[in-house]
């Protein structure tokens, strides 16, 4: 069964994302958000009976705290794919009849850096329990966060298809100029240059710092209901017109074949097949960007541009708000912040809703009928 | 510093608890061994060891296979800013994607080189066993 326009998403809210929230908490903050997006979607509490929300937080949980009773939940645990899987997993909950009106947020309150946490742990000499990352990567000295693997992907795409280093900064300069136009995003009115972005220091070469995403905190909702129940919604609704995934293979990086290849080679074939379109029907993409590199192979992967041609197909276009093919039109993870609680790929569900229902205000694309989103 | 601080260890060793599982692959670095997992009834290398083979999915079927240390760097990465305070006086080191002969890939360092000049994907490498302490010796690679 396709899940063609099955269903749509009917309302959306977020928080503003920064650096922390330091008197709030993470419950908190997402019923703030849940009440936003049912108010948003025209709806009452009382008609939400699916709940999805991201890993950390076990989804009975979030129920209670925010006083649902769903008829269906579930907490999305893969990682970043988290957020865009939710949607998924949303349309085909609606369209087997299992729930009417699904809420899905993701959000996180706490001022918290988990590498930042780990790493202080193992210097007071405290290390988790033997495993693959404690035993096989630990003892070489993995780089902060994530950023090491990051860098490892990114060297071998320069290695294997020439990706400049000013290719990855034009990423940067595009998404940084979005999000300096985005009042909700981090580094909002805080646009950079290619200079800023190859002069900021390396984390772990060829990774520059700018590069990197900010771990912060926020919160973002959408409802996703059913097709027909939306056209009698006050919003115009961002039908949901395929999915694909979450195809993720691996825990981690060097744990895979191809470190270039990302899963979105498969799971943007199946997310177009089942829209009846293809890549050059797509007006729009907001795709996952912890690091430029990773936004850069998956929209190869998706047919953006052939594989390899990825930087030049970025010094040759204008991907902000204004340009022909705007990508992460809100600054994405890397300019409005990476949201804790696997809420950073979420974010990309938010702002494609917002472009395709046209409330996007000043971001607002000229054409957004139809954006591909990638968590 | 302080002559009181002489015996607290300025770099503390992120130096991992070892399960009984991988006990073996320790012990043979010890003694400058390379070993790795390799199922027997389907003769598949894997990496890192776990308790099934990936390949066939059958547990507690494989053994170590001692194997030449011959390798080539898949791709690598200069830190800076390492998550361990413990590594923080060896930057900038090279953190690498290491495919050995036999076809696995681990994590490792490059050593021996200067890291800034000397190093290149796809390079040939050989192992070199670094003998943190009586007791405890990790495998890392060279330029061969």
């Amino acid at each position: 069964m396709s899940l063609r326009g099955k269903a749509a998403i009917v309302g959306f809210y977020e928080i503003p994302t920064q650096k922390e929230y330091p008197d709030r908490t993470t419950f908190g903050v997402m019923a703030e958000v849940a009440r936003g997006a049912i108010k948003d979607a025209g709806l009452r509490k009382e008609d939400i009976d699916g709940l999805i929300n991201g890993e950390g937080v076990n989804s009975i949980t979030v129920a209670e705290a925010l006083g649902i009773q769903p008829d269906y939940t579930a907490s999305m645990t893969t990682h970043g794919s988290s957020g865009a899987s939710s949607i998924a997993t949303a349309a085909a909950v609606i369209a087997a009849g299992l729930a009417n009106y699904v809420l899905c947020v993701f959000g996180e309150a706490r001022p918290r850096s988990s590498s930042r946490m780990v790493g202080q742990a193992q210097g007071k000499g405290i290390l988790p329990p033997a495993s693959r990352a404690t035993e096989w990567e630990l003892p070489y000295g993995p780089v902060i966060a994530m950023n090491g693997w990051y860098g490892l992907i990114k060297q071998r795409h320069m290695f294997e298809y020439g990706t400049t280093q000013e290719q990855f900064a034009k990423l940067v300069v595009d998404q940084r100029f979005n999000a300096a136009a985005n009042e909700n995003a981090v580094w909002y009115g805080q646009p950079v240059t290619e200079e800023d972005v190859l002069n900021s220091r390396f984390t772990n070469d060829p990774l520059h710092l700018l590069e990197s995403v900010m771990p912060c905190s926020g919160a973002h909702a959408v409802i996703v209901t059913s097709a027909e129940r939306a056209r009698s919604l006050p919003n115009d609704p961002a039908y949901i017109l395929g999915v694909g995934g979450p195809a993720t293979t691996h825990d981690v990086i060097w744990q895979k074949d191809d470190i270039t290849t990302t899963p979105v080679v498969s799971s943007a074939p199946t997310a177009l097949n089942m829209a009846e379109i293809s890549i050059n029907d797509v007006d729009m993409a907001q795709f996952y960007d912890c690091y430029s590199i990773l936004a850069m192979a998956c929209l190869e992967d998706a047919g953006v541009s052939k594989k390899g041609e990825i930087g030049p197909f970025y010094e040759s276009t204008d991907t902000t708000y204004k340009g022909d093919f705007p990508i992460n039109t809100d600054g994405g993870q890397i300019g409005a912040g990476q949201t804790g609680g696997v809420g950073g790929g979420f974010r990309h569900v938010v702002e494609g809703t917002r472009q395709v229902m046209g409330r996007a205000g000043l971001r607002q694309a000229s054409k957004a009928d139809i954006c591909l989103v990638n968590g | 510093m302080t002559e009181s601080n002489t015996n607290v260890s300025l770099k503390p060793e992120p130096r991992p608890e070892v399960p009984d599982l991988t006990m073996p692959f320790w012990d043979a670095a010890k003694r400058h061994e390379l070993v790795v997992p390799r199922c027997t009834p389907c003769n598949a290398f894997f990496w890192y060891p776990r308790e099934a083979c990936p390949t066939c999915l059958r547990s507690d079927s494989w053994d170590w296979a001692k194997v030449s240390g011959n390798a080539r760097l898949h791709t690598f990465t200069i830190v800076r800013q390492p998550l361990h305070p413990g590594f923080q006086e060896e930057v900038p080191y090279a953190f690498a994607v290491v495919q050995l002969d036999e076809g696995i890939r681990m994590m490792s360092n490059i050593v021996d080189c200067d890291v800034m000049e000397d190093i290149e994907i796809d390079m040939k490498l050989e192992v070199k066993f670094d003998d943190i302490s009586d007791d405890w010796t990790l495998v890392k690679f060279k330029p061969a």
